[in-house]
């Protein structure tokens, strides 16, 4: 496996030896793209349902995942304390819901109120876990139980207690705590779409919603005209200045281009998507459960979130902050000698990532619309390590790719291992275990894999 | 003017001198050696050069650097940096997954700023420019010759490459006055050394001032102008290259009076070969054994010596089986078989290790435990149906502690409280509760102070003396060698260099230590 | 002068002090005092909750000494637990099928469970060789995977007996009542209980098999239970400890906490580091199962599906307490550490209670005390970069 990273530069792999060296480190995605595939012919559910579940499921968890990547790249390992992240977004929508804020100007107030939290408890958490080095992992998941404690402290006993409450229909019939669980829906309707003038539910998913095939469809005239920009981007640098270092110059000189071949074969295939999405959407072609599917809704402003914090991953490693990620990351002792300053940059990376969990806890709870005061940010850890350890991420590298086929294929599970469980074994108790042991396995068995690797590398 | 100079440098550790009053002065476009054995100084010098923090932790330094003729006070790394002077790692401070350029440009990486970080007042957000980067990597590796790609992973290189990739960042680093080059050459071949030592005087030719730190004076012959020489703290020589010669530097490097208050060993002499080693391999990293042979006589204390990082110190790892090891060892007329402690240690070799508290010491367990732990597991000593007996070996424990004269408040302490000297006390103990036939100790006089060595030297004689066992003792202290060894085998390079006998002359041993015996004496004999 | 110098040196005494493995345990024992005073200012009777504290350290002692010997073999605390915990459930239930009862019950599941755990600690016990310096995460999530997948098989498992399976659908419930099987068969066995009479308040000491001692534990109207003590429990428990410590005075032993103390130090001794973990995880393992069905007699049910999920944590947590590290552990910390964590939670429930009847606080506490303990304990390890 060593082997391979240091096979000497320039050599021209054969296809196989390619094809080998993929398959060997996309194995564990490729058993659950397998599992899946059986789980859904087993449960053998209408496509409209899987789809539907399937996009919201996305729309959900994804932001969640992506909050994942910085923290691998500065080589913490997998954060489970991004709860303490879910845990701030709670508090900023209990805040919100406090004064009864709600519509567009309550989500605004909520993002903007997470950030402060999650700075202070991130500086924490990469505190104590510079303070844990090499072992940030269980560190990272106790301290995510430690905080639970205090969370708890603070919303059973203090709120009500200590902490006026205006609202009191948050607050338990004592006057005391918070109930178990917050109605975030609001009445006055704003849109068709969901979104409401005085609720948090759907405050962002409502804003607005498109017909999935649509959606696709201009997806692919963008990236049309990207590839197509790539293509000559030689032309266009020839014709006009760019200066050097800029954005422009970033995306139209990179410093390893791709072949043109990959350009060219990208834009046939993004031709063909968007002609099937224009067939489907515009012109009604397809069959009837096409049609229905046609009619699904994806979240527009959601999905534009997801997909800018997806270009903050990429864009953020290309500025000196992403590098230093990536030394530190590589070796602290390296960097240190250097003159990084190893420890700043760690809890840099931290408290990024605990910003991004709790605008992904929002991005979430408003979907769901309820939010369980003490159960919501409890899974969501475990839940978004294993969706991105399904993509093919190791503790030491992921990528926005792997986050989204990570949150799809594990998300494919969860919505037919219970009905796979019934159809087979006539329980479906059995499918919400053997997703639980999924889950947990994924996580073990990839950290296991990953500390052998270490303790090989270490006794040579 | 000189590139650097460095002026009557004083250094105490903890009340311990290690640098009395040696001045350095290196020019521009000059290649200047810095030669002495281990301990004489040359890592605290260049630790008080780059400013390191354990300078600063343990009291400073007297003296005054200058660099060009202007006073500097350096107090981190990074300064040493923005003053003009880099080095030349003995490891390489290189990230494997990133490429030559970013390597190069390692936390130098040059910046544009953009809207974000234009916004935030905050360059940490600036993108950088690859572009710009890519032909500043260009430029340094074309200095050096250097034909590759500035895009490949530093991880797939050859060690020689990845060597240069160390030099390019350094004469990167703009307005770079002094590069420091620390054995160099340790890690390269033959060739790739050449390549090497040819980029060094291309270098200085660009008047860059280049101090060298060698051990290798067939090299400082080749390519230095002068030579600095230290040995114990003390500056001993500064000499033009072309009025010296190979000799007179391996004498001055080792040259000191020593007292041989041993007495006549002449009396014992035995020729019966009790273990004998040939072309004998270890993989110790950092101290790598490459094809060893020697005999060892009974009865006889044998001294192995040589420099840092040669292989002395994995020959007796290699036989206690602690590093994979091969070779053809022979141990009281029978086959011996290695990678095996215990084999070795029930066969009647005992070990004192050179990482006392890494290796030789169970830190927060009693010292009697600490004494009969090995002979337990290895002999069933101290054993009662398998349980252990506490008096029987608290009665020992306690025979140790008096006839070592180990300080402690009784045997029941841990060793962790315990002196540097009492420790080492408590592992010959240990070894000695074993019976051995040949004992190893491995620089038993590490870290412990003056007054504990003497005690533990004398044991060790004592031992030889009164009990006839045969020790084979490895240590940097070559006069402490000389002092109470039968001959002395020096280790260069991973192989035996050659045995000589401790009156045997300081240009002797210093040749041997350096690896150049053979080549004067035999080959090119008088290169002066 | 001689002041500042005093400042200085309790400055520094601080520091060392705020360092040490024992700075959690008198911690706790400061909060434990704090406790009992706010329960006696409320009028609890301390004795009652005392002998309740000593109930739930029976409960659990034998689950926290699982922690000795795999701290001293060099894989840290057992964040596996679970494993030897489901060992010991799948001895009781099969000893449950059987249909045995009382002491030949209890220690038929015993029978069972061995050669299981022992099998189930080899095999971990390898695993973990293979990620060392990773131990701790690694067998967190081999625990959780395992109890997860154990849940699919009490659904499957073939077992009969009405008592244990739902009567309706299949499986296994989720939990399975000891009432009538071995219910607190140890913890009552030998039980010496102080009562006191309420018509003259005078102290009565009871033993269990004493016709006072089952009239005085029915009539409520007469009697004030006052303090228990499960002579037999404790008796048993003293056992294992003295047999854990004459383990620990053997060869293997001392080779065993040799190789978690310096395994390049065992291995220059000749001593196998790896075998010596095996055994350690093993030993832990058993413990283990032993431990869950002591807890279970004394608890008076068998939990089955997720709730051994978590079990490893309030036990690594106890030893901590107790002044262990993660690197080194003695039997006196597994004593002091249980009963200061469970004296706490016991005591602090009615007390805190008392004050704040909404919620749980003492299950917040418990949650906010385990796992910064266990922080605290992480702290010490990590540093170097």
């Amino acid at each position: 496996m060593e082997q391979i990273a240091v096979k000497p530069n320039g050599e021209k792999l054969t296809l196989k030896m390619r094809f080998r060296e993929w398959f060997i480190e996309n194995i564990v995605m490729i058993i659950f793209l397998s599992i899946c595939i059986a789980g859904i012919i087993i449960a053998d559910q209408p496509a409209y349902f899987l789809i539907t579940q399937l996009l919201e499921r996305i729309s959900r968890n994804t932001f969640l995942v992506l909050a994942l990547i910085i923290p691998v790249v500065a080589g913490m390992g997998l954060n489970f304390s991004i709860i303490i992240g879910a845990m701030a977004g709670q508090i900023a929508v209990i805040i919100a819901k406090n004064f009864n804020i709600g519509g567009l100007p309550g989500i605004t107030l909520v993002m903007v109120l997470c950030v402060p939290l999650s700075i202070l408890f991130g500086i924490m958490i990469g505190r104590l876990l510079n303070k844990t080095r090499g072992q940030e992992m269980i560190a990272s998941m106790i301290v995510g139980f430690f905080a639970n404690g205090l969370y708890q402290f603070l919303f059973l006993f203090l709120v009500g207690l200590v902490i006026p409450i205006a609202n009191k229909d948050i607050l338990l019939q004592s006057g005391i705590g918070l109930r178990n669980s917050v109605d975030m829906a609001g009445v006055i309707q704003a849109n068709a779409d969901g979104l409401t003038t005085d609720g948090l539910k759907y405050a962002i998913d409502g804003i607005w919603k498109m017909r999935i095939f649509n959606m696709v469809f201009f997806y692919g005239i963008m990236m049309l005209a990207f590839n197509s920009i790539m293509l000559l981007r030689k032309q266009i640098v020839s014709k006009i200045a760019i200066k050097s270092g800029s954005v422009l110059s970033l995306i139209l000189e990179p410093a390893e281009p791709k072949a043109d071949r990959a350009y060219r074969i990208r834009l046939i295939g993004y031709g063909i998507l968007t002609a099937v999405a224009f067939a489907i959407h515009y012109l009604g072609m397809g069959s009837t459960e096409l049609k229905m599917i046609s009619t699904i809704k994806f979240p527009m402003v959601t999905g534009l979130l997801i997909a800018l914090l997806a270009l903050f991953n990429v864009v953020i490693q290309k500025t000196k902050l992403g590098q230093d990620f990536r030394s530190v990351g590589q070796d602290q002792h390296v960097s240190k000698v250097s003159g990084i300053d190893v420890d700043k940059v760690r809890v840099i990376a931290i408290t990024l990532s605990t910003i991004l969990a709790a605008w992904g806890q929002v991005i979430m709870l408003q979907n769901v619309g309820v939010l369980n005061t003490f159960g919501s940010h409890m899974q969501i850890g475990m839940f978004s390590v294993a969706a991105l350890l399904v993509g093919g991420a190791s503790v030491t590298r992921a990528t926005n790719a792997q986050a989204f086929i990570g949150v799809i294929l594990f998300h494919t599970l969860f919505i037919v291992s219970p009905t796979a469980g019934k159809t087979l074994f006539g329980d479906p108790q059995i499918g919400e275990f053997f997703r639980a042991f999924v889950a947990y396995g994924v996580i073990g068995l990839s950290l296991g894999l990953y500390a052998w690797k270490r303790a090989m590398g270490k006794a040579t | 003017m000189y590139a650097l100079e460095m002026k009557r440098i004083t250094k105490d550790y903890y009340g311990n001198r290690v640098l009395k009053g040696v001045d350095i002065r290196v020019k521009p476009g000059e290649i200047h050696a810095l030669l002495g054995e281990n301990g004489a100084g040359k890592s605290t010098l260049m630790n008080i050069l780059f400013g390191m923090p354990v300078i600063h932790h343990t009291g400073g330094f007297e003296g005054e650097v200058l660099i060009e003729g202007k006073p500097v006070a350096i107090k981190s790394p990074f300064e040493a940096m923005n003053s003009g002077i880099g080095m030349v790692h003995q490891e390489f401070m290189l990230i494997p997954g990133f490429s030559i350029t970013e390597n190069i440009k390692l936390n130098r990486e040059i910046k544009r700023p953009n809207v974000i970080s234009k916004a935030f007042k905050n360059d940490s957000l600036d993108f950088l420019d690859f572009k710009e980067m890519k032909k500043d990597a260009r430029a340094a590796m074309d200095t050096l010759g250097l034909d590759i790609d500035e895009w490949a992973m530093v991880s797939g290189l050859p060690v020689g490459h990845m060597q240069f990739v160390e030099i390019a960042r350094e004469i990167d680093k703009k307005g770079i006055k002094l590069l420091v080059f620390d054995e160099p050459t340790a890690v390269l071949t033959e060739s790739e050394a050449q390549n090497l030592l040819a980029a060094m005087q291309r270098l200085a030719a660009k008047g860059i001032g280049i101090l060298f730190i060698t051990h290798r004076l067939d090299e400082v012959m080749q390519v230095a102008n002068e030579v600095t020489i230290l040995r114990d703290g003390e500056l001993v020589a500064n000499k033009q290259i072309k009025d010296t010669s190979i000799i007179e530097i391996a004498e001055l490097m080792v040259g000191r009076k020593i007292d041989l208050k041993r007495k006549d060993t002449k009396g014992k002499e035995n020729d019966e070969i009790v273990l004998s080693i040939k072309d004998m391999h270890v993989k110790m990293p950092g101290e790598e054994v490459k094809g060893a042979s020697l005999e060892i006589k009974r009865g006889e204390i044998l001294g192995i010596g040589g420099l840092a990082g040669q292989g002395k110190i994995g020959i007796a790892n290699g036989i206690m089986g602690l590093y994979a090891s091969r070779g053809e060892v022979v141990y009281e007329g029978k086959a011996y078989k290695l990678n095996d402690p215990v084999y070795a240690l029930s066969n009647g070799l005992s070990f004192v290790s050179e990482d006392r508290r890494g290796v030789g010491l169970l830190l927060d367990t009693s010292i009697e435990d600490n004494i009969v732990v090995t002979a337990m597991h290895i002999q069933n000593q101290f054993l009662n149906f398998g349980i252990k007996q506490s008096k029987k070996i608290k009665a020992h424990a306690q025979k140790m502690i008096a006839d070592f004269d180990i300080r402690c408040t009784g045997p029941v302490q841990i060793t962790r409280r315990l002196s540097g000297g009492n420790q080492q006390k408590v592992c010959v103990a240990r070894a000695l509760t074993m019976n051995p036939n040949i004992l190893f100790v491995s620089e038993p006089t590490r870290g412990i102070d003056i007054g504990a060595k003497k005690l533990v030297l004398d044991t060790l004689v004592k031992l030889n003396e009164e009990m006839g066992m045969t020790i084979v003792m490895t240590s940097s202290e070559l006069a402490e060698l000389r002092t109470i060894c039968d001959r002395i085998a020096i280790v260069c390079e991973g192989r035996i260099e050659g045995v000589l006998q401790p009156e045997d002359s300081d240009a002797d041993f210093g040749l041997m230590m350096s690896g150049d015996y053979h080549k004067v004496k035999h080959g090119r004999g008088g290169i002066a | 002068m001689e002041l500042k110098d005093k400042q200085i040196s309790f400055k520094e005494w601080w520091r060392q002090f705020a360092a040490s493995s024992s700075f959690p345990r008198w911690i706790i024992t400061l909060f434990f005092v704090l406790v009992c005073a706010l329960a006696i200012a409320q009028g609890l009777q301390l004795p009652k909750l005392l002998s309740d504290t000593v109930v739930r350290f029976g409960m659990n002692v034998i689950l926290v000494l699982a922690m000795v010997p795999a701290i001293q073999s060099g894989i840290g605390p057992n964040f596996g637990l679970p494993l030897g915990v489901i060992a010991g459930l799948v001895g009781t239930l099969v000893s449950f099928e059987m249909g045995l009862v009382g002491l030949e019950g209890l220690i038929m599941a015993n029978v069972i469970s061995l050669p299981i755990s022992i099998i189930v600690g080899i095999v971990f016990g390898m695993m973990l060789n293979r990620v060392k310096g990773s131990e701790m995460i690694v067998s967190t999530y081999t625990g959780f995977a395992i109890v997860s997948l154990m849940s699919i098989f009490w659904i499957f498992m073939p077992f009969k007996h009405p008592e244990m399976v739902w009567p309706l659908g299949r499986g296994l419930r989720n939990v399975v009542s000891l009432e009538g099987i071995y219910s607190k068969i140890l913890s009552d066995m030998w039980s010496i209980k102080i009562f006191s009479e309420k018509a003259t308040g005078k102290l009565i000491f009871l033993f269990d098999k004493t016709e006072a001692y089952t009239k005085a534990n029915f009539d409520s109207t007469l009697y004030v239970d006052i303090f228990a003590i499960p002579v037999f429990l404790l008796i048993i428990i003293a056992l294992m400890c003295f047999a854990l410590w004459l383990f620990m005075q053997s060869k293997v032993g001392i080779t065993m906490k040799a190789s978690g103390d310096n395994p390049r130090f065992a291995a220059a001794s000749g001593i196998n580091v790896d075998r010596s973990r095996i055994i350690g995880t093993t030993l832990s393992t058993v413990l283990a199962g032993i431990g869950i069905t002591i807890f279970s007699q004394s608890y008076g049910f068998i939990q089955l599906y997720q709730a051994p999920l978590n079990a490893a944590f309030p036990a690594v947590a106890a030893i901590l307490i107790g002044g262990a590290s993660a690197k080194s552990a003695k039997i006196s910390h597994v004593l002091i550490g249980t009963f200061l964590f469970n004296g706490l939670l016991v005591i602090s429930l009615p007390a805190l209670n008392a004050m704040l009847p909404e919620g749980n606080l003492s299950e917040v506490l418990r949650l906010i005390v385990q796992n910064g303990v266990i922080l605290y304990a992480l702290t010490k390890i990590g540093g170097e970069s």
